[in-house]
């Protein structure tokens, strides 16, 4: 009876206690600064070039897009693995036509979206009209992609075709980041094209997850499924749509990831799938849903990466440290999250019986 | 799918055979033989050879099926447990795997990687192997249950690290035993024709199947699974009951590193066990088992684990290329779970009641 007799005061004030949501994503963009800074302090000269974090930021651009990917999809309380293999289908798929059919770079574009949004609109009707487990639809994706790989060529090659070359070798000067050498030449803080297209579809889903209301939806479903559709929303195709945005831009990452690397490869971003849900993690997604955020997923790509390359110049060069590392990080920031989220449970339950 | 309608007694005689959960791979299975049958007959010939040591030994790709499925319908026994206690799925046993043969080669090997001869028995090997495995179940399982971490994503953590861990283990060097009676594990026992990683398979399917029978693991695997809240009500422990599964489990991946390991002798980090983690969770869906946890059959897991060996033979069979094997293994997937969702299955059901009621009036005009 107090109870509800206090539901006037139930609603917290906003200003005092953040949603899990923020809590999560701040913890880890205060690791990531923690980290940064710390590696300018104890490891010095390479940490303190701009140029360093712009390359971190570059070499991993496209996995900022998949776990972007990753994230809505995680978020509206599925999981999509298949992200890894479109990426090297997709990649297979452009070099083959850029290299053997003497294709177009427009075209290939179009080809990467294509591939990426075929996988998201299938898997997605799967998951969402189907209802099978989203877990068992996208392993058959990720197997799919992988078979159809080595079906499209076998053998890892470079392209060679002109104008994608000149794309993938062409640079953007960031103005005031460069550094001076020794002798006193300047040289320019340079970054891919690929971080331009992170960047804007970070700036996008951010947007689109705080101020629309397919966005709002997406934490709508993925928090509680029952409330949801009870309130009307509709859940299947809000569902499928997550799933479409993930294919989609696993087509886009797997298109920025062949400008990086610039050769058709079976092996190509194997594991990638792992890395992206470990990174979307780290950022502050819960798998369960209904928890997210855009910004905290960027970090978490960021803070891999950044571990990695500490790991890198710390001089522990066996290959065997970077797994290590990453899956310690992992550990102990899925316990941190777990303990966060299980007293702040407790304590939302002592707030409700008094 | 656990079929939860309670048919009433008139149901005809397939609605009662489409009842039982085991179904769904039997029919696979059925499905499979008889599109080799059709495609090849002599898919299914057995013939004794002798082998390179000239022991006879039976040969064919039906023996081939039941030796190499072995180690995946181990892992499916204790994939199948985990499964319904958690609503989640391991999917670190491929790494699990790769420590746990590292562990065994670098006890039976001790420093030097190409020892002549052995530096410990071999069932002291397998002793500390199933000891390291169970432990990193418990770490699993532990993460899971107490921190309340969804499985996936703890077991996430091994996955990462597993192999990693498995060339630190044994300073990236790839070790061989040269003792002969270490391979008979993953190959053939002088004397004895059938493959022995199915030996050893059904030892464990029987001991598995005693420990369902005799004791109450089933039982409190599956209300932990239906509801964890009413089983903590009912007195039983669901953490505890959580972290034993992992711990089975990793016994399964001790047992299944054995086969691994022993059938070349050696074992390669990166290589070993790749993607048997899917091919693991697979076999439980395909045996019919909700992957979100509560009622499960164990011999659906494991007929389920032959379907999918019996499908990679198949696809060998008609000379596909290795790497492209997963595609293939892909589409039949996709069709079976779609055949089984529940709304394709109500469609059918809504199409097979119109034929019938067609017939009906045909009959009665």
């Amino acid at each position: 009876m107090l109870n509800m007799l206090r539901t006037d005061g139930a609603p917290k004030p906003p200003s005092r206690k953040m949603t899990d949501t923020n809590l999560l994503m701040t913890i880890t963009i205060v690791v990531f600064f923690a980290m940064y800074i710390c590696s300018i302090v104890f490891l010095g000269e390479g940490f303190r070039k701009p140029q360093t974090m712009l390359n971190l930021i570059s070499t991993n651009s496209y996995m900022i897009i998949l776990a972007c990917g990753l994230s809505i999809v995680m978020i509206t309380g599925g999981i999509d693995i298949s992200v890894g293999g479109v990426t090297a289908l997709v990649a297979m798929s452009c070099a083959v036509y850029l290299e053997m059919h003497d294709g177009n770079v427009f075209v290939a574009v179009l080809i990467a979206i294509g591939i990426g949004l075929a996988f998201g609109i299938v898997q997605g009707y799967l998951v969402a009209y189907l209802q099978i487990q989203p877990f068992i639809v996208t392993l058959a994706g990720m197997f799919f992609a992988r078979g159809l790989t080595t079906i499209v060529h076998t053998d890892p090659f470079n392209v060679t075709n002109e104008a994608f070359v000149t794309l993938k070798d062409s640079r953007i000067t960031i103005p005031l980041l460069g550094s001076t050498t020794k002798k006193g030449v300047y040289i320019p803080a340079t970054i891919e094209i690929g971080v331009i297209v992170a960047i804007v579809i970070v700036a996008v889903l951010f947007c689109v997850l705080k101020w629309t209301k397919l966005g709002r939806s997406f934490y709508a479903v993925g928090g509680n499924r029952q409330s949801a559709l009870l309130l009307g929303l509709n859940v299947r195709r809000t569902t499928f749509i997550s799933h479409v945005i993930c294919g989609l831009l696993a087509g886009i990452g797997g298109f920025v990831y062949f400008m990086h690397v610039g050769s058709g490869s079976p092996s190509h971003a194997s594991g990638a799938e792992m890395n992206a849900i470990a990174s979307s993690i780290i950022g502050g997604t819960m798998l369960t849903g209904g928890v997210g955020n855009i910004v905290g997923t960027l970090f978490g790509v960021l803070s891999l990466a950044l571990i990695q390359s500490i790991v890198a110049s710390l001089g522990l060069d066996d290959p065997w440290w970077t797994g290590i590392t990453i899956a310690a990080m992992l550990c102990i920031f899925l316990v941190v999250q777990s303990i966060i989220i299980a007293r702040r449970k407790k304590a939302n339950k002592a707030a409700g019986a008094v | 799918m656990p079929n939860k309608k309670v048919l009433p007694p008139n149901a005809s005689a397939l609605a009662r055979i489409t009842r039982h959960q085991i179904i769904i791979p039997l029919a696979a299975l059925l499905l499979l033989a008889v599109f080799n049958l059709i495609n090849d007959p002599s898919f299914f010939s057995i013939s004794l050879k002798p082998n390179s040591n000239g022991d006879q030994i039976l040969s064919g790709n039906i023996i081939s099926i039941i030796d190499n499925g072995s180690e995946l319908a181990i892992l499916a026994l204790g994939m199948t447990l985990v499964t319904a206690a958690s609503g989640g799925q391991d999917i670190s046993v491929g790494a699990a795997i790769a420590i746990s043969g590292s562990v065994m080669l670098r006890v039976l090997c001790g420093a030097d990687a190409r020892a002549e001869t052995l530096q410990a028995p071999i069932i002291v090997a397998f002793l500390v192997a199933c000891l390291v495995s169970m432990a990193f179940g418990a770490f699993n399982g532990a993460l899971v249950a107490f921190f309340k971490i969804q499985p996936m994503v703890a077991t996430l953590i091994l996955f990462t690290a597993g192999r990693n861990i498995a060339s630190w283990i044994n300073n990236s060097q790839l070790p061989i035993v040269k003792e002969e009676s270490f391979s008979y594990f993953g190959n053939y026992i002088p004397g004895i024709p059938i493959p022995t990683p199915f030996i050893i398979a059904i030892v464990c399917f029987i001991i598995m199947f005693l420990v369902l029978k005799f004791t109450n693991l089933g039982l409190y695997v599956q209300s932990v699974g239906i509801n964890e809240k009413t089983s903590r009500l009912n007195g039983l422990n669901p953490e505890l009951i959580k972290l034993m599964t992992y711990v089975i489990l990793g016994l399964c991946v001790a047992v299944a590193a054995l086969i691994k390991v022993s059938r070349i002798s050696t074992i390669n980090y990166s290589v070993v066990a790749k993607d048997i983690e899917m091919d693991a969770i697979l076999a439980v869906a395909l045996g019919g088992n909700a992957l979100s946890g509560g009622k499960f059959s164990m011999a659906a897991s494991v007929i389920g684990a032959y379907v999918i060996q019996f499908l990679t033979t198949t696809l060998y069979a008609l000379e596909v290329n290795a790497a492209a094997l997963p595609a293939y293994k892909a589409v039949v997937v996709i069709l079976l779970v779609v055949m089984s969702s529940p709304a394709v299955k109500e469609k059918l059901a809504v199409v097979g009641k119109k034929f019938r009621k067609n017939g009906a009036a045909a009959e009665k005009a």
